[in-house]
């Protein structure tokens, strides 16, 4: 039987816009996929490109970034800045063998709920589309082996 | 400062593909600043290479270690309990650092992850410009402080060539004419006798010898030497 695969999808979320919106999307019981873990950051001007290189060698499947909407930053210019970095860690871990599409940047302002219900849906589709991160699998593996006596 | 840009990821992962343990040596000074080689980009490429070859399914380890600067040997000295756990050390430190770093630990492969670019400044985030050749025979007073050495392409010293046209240069039309750059900064501070002074040609010969220069205050100490 082929083996279940339930993609685990990191979310680096900025406390100002998408964590409100996230919040939001609890409150209204939107229903969106259960694999995603939520990190909040106080602005996503923090992600640093190897947060998102040490979560794909830690086994994530895919991992967004989210931040406010373009020009509503609280903090001016920190999601364009994430935006950019983004954009590198994209490069980055395409020259390592990983599929670009695995990261993703994303603008969810803080009352946009369903759209935060619809980032997670799309990135973990992508994350089926994608298969499992190959890291993640021999990381199981590994760990597997070491449990048997 | 001294300016580098990281190599291409194929030909690192080549570099290092005979080696199992490789260790990835910041340096803390210039190839920092300039977002090539510090304490972050070592990580980067430690981070980058580990997923290259889990991927691949190889045993492999990268670990990062950064000094203050490659260029000196006070700093190197700190590495010395951990190089002898690697087959390979990867520098991202300018030529001279990566250089000092091999003579320091010669029992270790050495390899280079940055191609050094030039001497230049950081004219805003994350872009630098050349500025200096290191000619060893500065021309920066009488040129209103512009260097033709590394801003011609020609490294013409006494005015522009015959290509200089509306301040833009012959070789590119989007580039500046060194020249016509210097004419405007000597104009506008009422120096342009400056230029009828004649520069002697440049002795190519003194170059030929790698540089070596002694502190006045330590003559005596290296002569003795010598
Ligand atoms: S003339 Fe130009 S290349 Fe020569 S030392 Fe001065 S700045 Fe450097
Ligand atoms: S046009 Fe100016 S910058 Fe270009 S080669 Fe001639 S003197 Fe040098």
């Amino acid at each position: 039987m082929a083996e279940r695969y339930d993609p685990k999808v990191l979310a680096l979320i900025c406390t100002y816009c998408t964590y409100t919106a996230a919040d939001m999307a609890g409150s209204m019981r939107l229903q969106y996929p259960p694999g995603v873990r939520v990190v909040k950051l106080l602005c996503t001007g923090k992600v640093d490109v190897l947060y998102l290189l040490e979560a794909f060698r830690a086994g994530a499947d895919a991992v967004m970034v989210s931040g406010c909407e373009i020009g509503d930053c609280h903090f001016l210019e920190g999601n364009l800045r994430a935006k950019e970095r983004v954009a590198h860690a994209k490069e980055l871990i395409a020259e390592a063998g990983l599929d670009p599409g695995r990261v993703e940047m994303f603008h969810i302002g803080a009352s946009d709920a369903p759209k935060w219900a619809e980032a997670v849906r799309q990135m973990t589709r992508r994350a089926q589309e994608l298969g499992p991160n190959p890291l993640g699998r021999q990381k199981a593996q590994s760990l597997a082996a070491e449990a048997r006596p | 400062m001294i300016v580098a840009q990281r190599k291409d990821f194929e030909q690192i992962k080549a570099a290092a593909a005979d080696f199992r343990k490789v260790l990835v040596v910041g340096c803390g000074t210039c190839v920092a600043v300039c977002l090539t080689g510090g304490e972050k980009e070592a990580g980067i490429l430690a981070a980058q290479l580990d997923l290259a070859s889990q991927i691949q399914g190889e045993d492999k380890s990268f670990a990062v270690a950064c000094v203050e600067r490659q260029c000196d040997l006070e700093f190197l000295d700190e590495l010395a309990e951990t190089v002898l756990d690697y087959d390979a050390l990867l520098s991202l430190a300018c030529g001279a650092g990566i250089q000092l770093l091999a003579e320091r630990y010669p029992r270790v492969p050495v390899l280079a992850g940055v191609d050094t670019t030039f001497i230049g400044i950081n004219r805003d985030v994350g872009l630098w410009e050349e500025r200096c050749r290191a000619c060893r025979a500065c021309v920066l007073t009488t040129t209103g402080g512009i260097c033709p050495v590394s801003l011609c392409p020609k490294g013409m010293l006494n005015g522009p060539c015959g290509g200089t046209r509306q301040g833009k240069c012959e070789t590119d039309p989007e580039r500046d004419c060194a020249w016509s750059l210097i004419y405007e900064r000597l104009a506008g501070l009422d120096r342009l006798e400056n230029l009828s002074a004649i520069v002697a040609p440049r002795d190519h010969g003194a170059r030929s010898q790698p540089g070596r220069q002694v502190h006045p205050a330590y003559l005596r100490r290296y002569s003795a030497h010598e």
